[in-house]
């Protein structure tokens, strides 16, 4: 028992067969998680007939990288032969604005409750991040009414609007927290140095925050760009973000299958989120793990 | 003209009462030191003054102006804080600017304060480092600087020196107190540090439970403490206090541990002693450790003004400038303060001079300086 312990804390020097089992049990959970992963990308590259003539899952005969130009550019998808282009366009149009206007209304929530007493301001705070705990389909029927009103029905500012509001409870947890570890001492000073609430954020709050904005740009970008409730459900044709259009292009039945130009979608369609992750991926750990200011 | 009236402050937060109306008037150039232990509310009264809180009820004048209702940046105040409270992004400079920045100085105004308060303070070297690349000191120093570069009514003070270490903070209470003198503002000053209270102040004010204790010079507070715990806060060591009665014809006398055959009887100076109705009752006698000293001292006194007695000797304290000593008066621990070569017996006896005109007498009950 003891020595079981010691081999799973410190698979190391003094114990190889520990070592390798644990080695063994990760290799094989690496397997079963990316074995999907491999089985789009494997596809990605195969012909149709290649994958016709045996299934969906063995490796390609010759690489066909024309999967890859046809699902960007050329492949029908409800009608339109245009590939995903227009819809990866319509994603970034949707994701940018959605993430930088939920980002700063965030830090703006934060730094309120965070760094300012008004009266009910721990409701305020409470009512805000319960947004974090309702599940989106829950909101569907009341967006639907709130998009009816307002006249974005089946367009891409709908579709803004919605993760800004949605987006707004987890970016506004995410910097109250960063926020509270700010001196208290420091807005004092502020405040009798003559500067106001606006100035204060500008000046003083928002240049100590690029660690929590990077990690809530990065937590809105992929949260927002990989979502596709709200996509399919308001929008239709070419108003729609990638996810969405991802589906209507796996039902496209006129023709058999083309699990190679499909799977290439969606390999093109998840590639913003992995160079996010890439680039941004380090930065992400950091800034949960970051005290404010010292 | 007051530079700064506190009038009736009262303030609560929740259940607790913090301050409990307190009233202090400073002349212009005065320094006020507010003192006291950790939470006697002096620096929630620091921030009404400042205009960071409210108060519940009275009110705060500057220059004859009521602010109460003001906020801070139009006071014309300004404040250094425990932590210093640098702005971490911004640079030496940026931070001593900051404030004329947001009052819309010219920028040719800027600079030249700019520059003669770093000249003043000697941080012309530092201004384009972030606080992080500072030390404690320079730290402390543009702290100074962010608040003199604003030529302000009234400069506040909150603990500026806690965050020091010994040696640092000796040095900057001293530039504090010179720069006090150059200037000649109106500062006040919270501290729980009664040394700093003792050695900067024109006035201190003596803080606990919320209510002010003693408001008075220096000299009057460590001499003549207005009730026992401001006799017992002020001091290091602080001031003895035994129980005792007072006895005696037509000077009073008296007496520690009455009854004991070891008792002490110590009789009063003629003038200035209790009033008659104190005869035969019980006081608190308080005397500070250094109107206790080895036998022969003098007080530079006339004969008469001083006793001398005998006490057991529990435990020595040399600490180079002088020796401390634990003694026994009428069965009550004592501190007493002996010249440093004079190392009496710990187990013996010894004897040792009394200046009785240091002696202070407090109502048991109510805990108030008698005589």
């Amino acid at each position: 028992m003891a020595e079981a312990k010691a081999a799973a804390l410190a698979p190391g020097a003094r114990n190889p067969l520990g070592r390798g089992v644990v080695y063994a049990v990760l290799a094989v959970f690496a397997v079963f998680y990316l074995a999907p992963l491999v089985v789009v990308v494997l596809n990605s590259v195969r012909t149709a007939q290649d994958i016709g003539a045996t299934s969906v899952i063995g490796w390609p005969r010759e690489l066909a990288f024309d999967n890859f130009s046809r699902a960007w550019g050329s492949y029908c998808i409800a009608q339109t032969c245009a590939g995903i282009a227009p819809y990866m366009w319509n994603s970034f149009l949707l994701v940018v604005p959605a993430t930088i206007i939920s980002t700063l209304l965030g830090a703006l929530n934060g730094y309120s409750v965070a760094l300012w007493r008004f009266r009910g301001d721990n409701w305020v705070f409470g009512l805000v991040t319960l947004g974090v705990f309702l599940p989106e389909q829950m909101k569907l029927i009341p967006w639907v009414l709130v998009l009816r009103e307002l006249g974005l029905t089946n367009s891409i500012s709908g579709l803004v609007l919605i993760h800004v509001v949605q987006g707004i409870s987890f970016t506004t947890l995410f910097c109250r927290n960063y926020y509270v570890a700010i001196p208290a001492e420091l807005l004092k000073a502020a405040r009798i140095d003559g500067a106001g609430y606006f100035r204060i954020f500008w000046r003083i709050v928002l240049p100590l925050s690029p660690p929590i904005l990077i990690v809530t740009v990065i937590w809105q970008f992929t949260h927002i760009w990989n979502e596709f409730l709200y996509g399919v459900t308001f929008t239709s044709g070419p108003q729609q973000p990638v996810t969405a259009a991802l589906i209507a292009l796996s039902v496209s039945v006129s023709e058999a299958p083309q699990y190679g130009v499909q799977s290439a979608a969606v390999l093109l369609a998840a590639l913003p989120t992995l160079l996010v992750y890439l680039f941004g991926g380090k930065y992400f750990l950091r800034g949960l793990t970051a005290g404010a200011v010292k | 003209m007051s530079a700064l009236v506190i009038r009736g402050v009262r303030k609560r937060f929740g259940a607790q009462e913090v301050l409990k109306g307190i009233d202090i008037a400073a002349e212009s150039g005065e320094f006020i030191v507010l003192v006291g232990p950790s939470g006697c509310g002096k620096s929630t009264l620091l921030n009404i003054v400042a205009g960071l809180e409210q108060p519940d009820a009275g009110d705060v004048e500057i220059a004859g102006r009521v602010v109460t209702r003001v906020p801070p940046k139009d006071r014309d105040i300004a404040m250094v804080f425990q932590s210093y409270a640098l702005y971490p992004t911004m640079t030496v400079r940026q931070n001593i600017t900051f404030g004329m920045e947001c009052r819309g100085v010219p920028k040719r105004q800027q600079a030249e304060a700019l520059a003669r308060t770093a000249r003043l303070l000697q941080i012309e070297a530092l201004l384009e480092r972030k606080p992080a690349q500072l030390s404690g000191g320079q730290r402390q120093r543009v702290a100074m600087g962010r608040a003199l570069v604003r030529d302000p009514l009234l400069f506040l003070f909150d603990e500026p020196l806690s965050n020091l270490d010994a040696k640092l903070r000796v040095e900057m209470r001293m530039e504090i107190k010179q720069l006090h003198r150059r200037i000649g503002a109106t500062m006040v000053y919270v501290t729980h540090d009664q040394i700093e209270a003792m050695t900067m102040a024109t006035r201190i004010a003596v803080m606990h439970q919320g209510a002010v204790q003693q408001f008075a010079d220096p000299d009057t507070v460590y001499n003549r403490p207005a009730n026992l715990f401001v006799a017992r806060f002020m001091g290091a060591p602080p001031m003895n206090t035994v129980a005792a009665r007072l006895v005696g014809g037509e000077r009073p006398v008296a007496v520690i541990g009455a009854g004991r055959p070891d008792e002490i009887r110590l009789t009063l100076p003629a003038e200035g002693g209790p009033p008659p109705g104190w005869r035969n009752r019980e006081v608190v006698l308080g005397i500070r450790p250094e109107a206790i000293a080895e036998a022969g001292r003098r007080f530079g006194a006339e004969e008469g003004s001083f006793s001398t007695l005998e006490a057991p000797v529990e435990m020595t304290e040399p600490t180079g400038a002088e020796t401390i000593v634990m003694m026994r008066l009428g069965g009550e621990p004592v501190l007493g303060r002996v010249a440093p070569d004079v190392r009496p017996v710990v187990g013996g006896a010894a004897r040792f001079a009394v200046d009785t005109r240091r002696i202070c007498l407090f109502d048991p009950a109510t805990e108030q300086l008698i005589a």
